[in-house]
């Protein structure tokens, strides 16, 4: 990395800014403000840093909505939210999909309209820890905060998870090179294990690389299973790690004091999907048989864990959460945003803080090209190609303030830090303007004309 | 709006009434002694009227009730239903969502529930799930058991310096109360182990139990808070602990109680989990007759009983070693979560059933100490909801408590027979009546509470109010076991803050809920010092910055604050 001059020209220091990217919710970022710009952002990583203060960079600044030429033109808000409104007072299948980088507050209006009218209301954990969710259901959450593996952990493990590249400050701050309570040497008191198929910069600086064959990983913790349970194995390789590996692994975990297992897509989107995640899970359960285990997802999105607390809270299941027939109906492989727009069910489309035209497989954007698309987003995307009505968002933590819940469900305040451009608005109040405009439009809410109980709750 | 309920016979034990024909009024939402020709008449003829329902304890709202939410579908699709004009979709069976809590809750005639656990790290995340949680008010109650910095100072037998602690940890995570859950324990659970007993240590922080205990209690009642501590002894659900709960109660003979409102200086939570005698599971029996006769005689000690009601449903607690020991016996899908300097949680489905001998046990301990209790103001009915059973099952435990026919019909066909063999449950034939039902559902848990705006018809109290349509002089609870739990779990009306929730067993109004916190004064300087004295600490071992440490406003649902002048 070259040498980077120190910023000096600034007016003021915002101090304690919480970080909008990853799921490391980094909250000790300190804002060096310049007319009403950040200029500099310290302790953040470059991801982080690069975020904030290039949130200029291919703004959304002004609301627009697609002419009859198939051109977006720019026009004023009550134009933009009035189209936007009709569209969803007028349909009958809508998605609300996004989510993830905007705030549970603004959360809250969304579902209140999607309840409203009778939306699937849906995030990213469809298409990035939706296996992981699914295992959990299947077979527990033995987790812990982030502050309890810096004080306490003297193992931990990365599957599937490049997290200095994806993740920059988790080792830094909160598992590995930090001191911790009882860890006051950081680094020299744990010891790293990488498990991935590819020498990432993770493996690089880990005190053990396992490299088990690509699609390996469930056989691979299948063996550590039978060996946790006392069993001899059979075969000497498993998924291309010799079996005198495994028994030394599993020693080792073993005579963990504190150990943790942290994984992320690399895991949750091999082969055996969801089923690897269910038998991590099962591992780290057994490992307490003999020591102190725990394990953590490495969610993504800085609020892609709150939308599922969000709505496991307010609804009672976590993502894909389906209200056309007036009740929270959640159905995997029903429910979810991919699934109904394969099968072509949607008739109009809201995507906020997300990016489904980069991101979804080709079969569920061609659908998305025949219905009207609504997006609430700050910058210009693939997904803006898509769109017929876009609304320009603010910048959460840095231009307005909002609720985020961190990869291990710690709530995290992200504090307003400057002004918003001037003809942007904040997501929160873009969704209840939508809400209170689509109200007007469609008198009639999708509910049942009395409340029928449920006998199974009696 | 003044209004007058009128003609109902009245259960208001704190004013010693009992069945008494009796109008009650209420203008701007307090109660009050009379009322102007133009108040408005709610004709309650012959109908219970008695205080809204207080719940002593009860799990509704943070971080371990949304886990529970997210990773079991299976019981939010038990409860769904659809929305309408005025309510939400429901959903959930033993961990209902947010909404569905207060809407069941309102609809028992409950005005006030309060949350047992709050890791004071989690909780804004608490009063973000409160503030979604209408009609019932939720004073929350922070961890302090296994808290690292408590544990120092009552180490260090720094009395002065655990009060300044918990007065400023009060305000900070806007809690109410001390909850303490199996002292130690959670900490030793940070290493994999547990404590067993009052006299074991935690791991490094060398303090024992009842040193963390006796601490806790003399800096609450240096305080002078309007609660006592309210305890989750060590060794719950462990065959044997029945020593362990007398020598927690016998721990705090000697401190002397600081505050006019209650009589305890400890509140025992579920105390049927700590009533097992025997050695195992093989020769385990019932210990209620022992820790019973101890609270009979004790001045000083209240509890709630945590009565199973053989349902399917969710263990959790943050006496998560515990939950590790049932997993080893369940097998059932496990969730963990330690908090950093704080405490630790787990959670497990778990199946009670009559055919269990195990669970059949617990069932006839919870109702031998409602039954061998004698007096109703110390002993509360909770669920230890949803631990033991959901919430929405106090009609049926009040049925059970009424009619000794009904009990002696389960006992000789329903559940197992080791309710003849290992407890005394066959051999009571006490019958609760009206006002006990009225006392151990609404002032008794009030007063072991320290509310002095709820819990009674008292003028100037505030108008919670719940009326059922039961005319007591024309039904035998013995007999008629059925129809006193069915009109137990609807009201005619839920009156809350003056205001109508419910009418005619249906829900007419959704208002916003408050939570009420405890706000120390006098102890300003002394919290500052100890804020001071702790900063180098939290920078270096928290993984989040002060700054996001406590409770904003903006989380809180219209806070009512109780102020208290801490007597030095
Ligand atoms: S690690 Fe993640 S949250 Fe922290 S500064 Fe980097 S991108 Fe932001
Ligand atoms: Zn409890």
């Amino acid at each position: 990395m070259a040498y980077e001059e120190p910023i000096t020209d600034y007016d003021e220091i915002v101090e304690n800014c919480t970080c909008a990217f990853c799921g490391c919710n980094c909250d000790d970022l300190d804002y060096l403000v310049k007319d009403g710009h950040v200029v500099g952002v310290r302790h953040a990583c470059r991801l982080g840093a690069s975020k904030i203060m290039e949130d200029m960079d291919q703004r959304l600044i002004v609301p627009m909505v697609r002419d009859d030429n198939g051109e977006l033109k720019e026009v004023d808000w009550d134009t933009a939210l009035d189209k936007a409104a009709e569209y969803i007072a007028n349909s009958i299948r809508p998605v609300m999909y996004g989510w993830s980088e905007t705030s549970t507050e603004c959360m809250k209006e969304g579902l209140a309209l999607g309840e409203y009218i009778g939306a699937v209301l849906d995030n990213q954990a469809t298409i990035c820890h939706g296996p992981s969710l699914q295992a959990v259901q299947n077979a527990g959450y033995p987790i812990q905060t982030l502050g309890e593996v810096q004080n306490r952990a003297d193992v931990c493990v990365y599957s599937g998870s490049n997290a200095m590249n994806s993740h920059p400050r988790h080792l830094a701050r909160y598992s590995v090179f930090c001191r911790g309570f009882f860890r006051s040497r950081g680094r020299f008191d744990r010891t790293v294990v990488t498990m991935d198929p590819k020498f990432t910069d993770t493996a690089k600086m880990s005190d053990k690389w396992i490299g088990f064959e690509q699609n390996g990983d469930y056989g691979f913790y299948n063996a550590i299973r039978a060996v946790l349970k006392g069993k001899e194995l059979s075969q000497d390789v498993i998924s291309g790690i010799p079996k005198e590996d495994i028994y030394e692994l599993v020693e080792e975990m073993k005579n963990a004091e504190f150990g943790v297992l942290f994984f992320g897509l690399g895991l949750t989107h091999t082969l055996s999907k969801q089923r690897n995640i269910d038998i991590a899970i099962k591992m780290v359960q057994d490992l307490n048989k003999f020591s102190k285990w725990g394990l953590t997802p490495m969610r993504g999105h800085f609020n892609v864990n709150g939308f599922n607390i969000f709505m496991a809270f307010e609804t009672g299941f976590p993502f894909g959460v389906d209200f056309a027939r007036g009740y929270a109906r959640y159905v995997l492989g029903e429910t979810n945003t991919i699934d109904l727009l394969t099968r072509g069910e949607p008739d109009v489309f809201l995507v906020i803080a997300a990016d489904p035209g980069a991101h979804f497989p080709n079969k569920a954007n061609q659908h998305l090209a025949k219905i009207p698309v609504i997006q609430i987003d700050i910058h210009w995307g693939p997904s803006t190609e898509l769109a017929d009505v876009v609304l320009p968002g603010s910048f959460i933590g840095v231009e307005c303030g909002g609720t985020s819940y961190r990869m291990d469900g710690v709530l995290i305040f992200m504090k307003k830090a400057i002004d918003k451009p001037e003809t942007c608005r904040d997501d929160e109040w873009i969704v209840r303007e939508l809400k209170e405009r689509v109200m007007k439009l469609r008198k009639e809410p999708n509910v049942a004309p009395e409340y029928i109980p449920n006998p199974a709750a009696q | 709006m003044e209004y007058i309920l009128k003609n109902g016979i009245v259960y208001d034990p704190a004013n010693k009434v009992n069945g008494e024909k009796k109008d009650v009024m209420f203008k701007d939402g307090k109660i009050v002694e009379k009322v102007s020709s133009d108040a408005k008449v709610l004709d309650v003829t012959d109908k219970i009227v008695m205080p809204a329902g207080v719940d002593p304890h009860s799990h509704v709202a943070g971080p371990k009730l949304v886990v529970g939410r997210l990773y079991r579908p299976e019981d939010s699709r038990k409860g769904v239903t659809q929305k309408t004009n005025l309510l939400r979709g429901e959903s959930g069976f033993s961990i209902p969502s947010c909404p569905t809590t207060g809407y069941r809750y309102s609809r028992l005639g409950y005005g006030t529930v309060v949350e047992a656990a709050m890791p004071p790290l989690e909780a804004k995340h608490t009063h973000d799930e409160i503030a979604t949680i209408p009609n019932i008010d939720i004073p929350a109650l922070p961890l302090f058991g296994n808290n690292w910095f408590v544990l120092e100072f009552a180490r260090e037998g720094k009395i002065d310096e655990l009060a300044a602690f918990i007065s400023a940890w009060l305000k900070i995570s806007k809690g109410y109360g001390v909850k303490i859950v199996n002292p130690c324990g959670s900490e030793a659970w940070g290493w994999g182990m547990n404590v067993h007993g009052i006299n074991d240590k935690a791991p490094y922080f060398d303090v024992t139990s009842k040193e963390v205990i006796r601490a806790l209690a003399k800096a609450n009642e240096k305080l002078g808070l309007p609660h006592s501590i309210h305890i989750h002894p060590n060794d719950l659900g462990h065959p044997g602990n029945v020593p362990t709960t007398l020598e927690t109660f016998e721990s705090v003979k000697d401190i002397d109680k600081n505050a006019a409102v209650r009589n305890q200086n400890l509140h025992c939570c579920h105390l049927q989990f700590h009533s097992y005698s025997g050695n195992s599971w093989k020769d385990a029996s019932s210990g209620a007759e022992e820790v019973a006769k101890y609270v009979n005689k004790a001045d000083n000690i209240t509890c709630d009983v945590g009565q199973v009601t053989f349902d399917e449903t969710t263990t959790m607690t943050a006496d998560a070693p515990m939950e590790y020991d049932l997993f080893k016996l369940s097998g059932l899908k496990w969730v963990n979560k330690d908090i950093e300097c704080e405490t630790a949680a787990g959670i497990i489905p778990i199946i009670y059933s009559p055919k269990s001998p195990v669970n059949t046990l617990q069932w006839a301990i919870g109702l031998e100490l409602f039954l061998h209790i004698d007096d109703p103001w110390k002993v509360c009915l909770t669920t230890d909801h949803p631990n033991a059973g959901p919430f929405i099952r106090y009609p049926r435990i009040i049925s059970w408590l009424m009619s000794n026919e009904r009990r002696m019909e389960m006992i000789d066909n329903e559940v197992h027979k080791w309710v003849h063999s290992r407890t005394t449950l066959p051999t009571l034939d006490r019958e609760y009546d009206f006002y006990d039902i009225a006392t151990i559902t609404r002032a008794a848990p009030a007063k072991i509470h320290g509310f002095s705006d709820r819990g009674e018809l008292t003028p100037g109290y505030n108008a919670d109010i719940a009326v059922y349509d039961i005319n007591p002089n024309d039904i035998d609870p013995s007999k008629e076991h059925e129809l006193i739990e069915k009109k137990f779990g609807l009201t005619d009306y839920t009156i809350k803050d003056g205001e109508i929730l419910v009418k005619d067993k249906e829900i007419v109004k959704v208002k916003e809920s408050s939570t009420i916190w405890t706000n120390v004064k006098g102890y300003e300087e002394e919290e500052k010092a100890v804020i001071e004295g702790i900063m180098p600490f939290f920078n270096q071992y928290y993984s989040i910055k002060w700054e996001n440490y406590p409770v904003h406003d903006h989380y809180l649902s219209n806070p009512i604050r109780v102020d208290v002048e801490a007597s030095k």
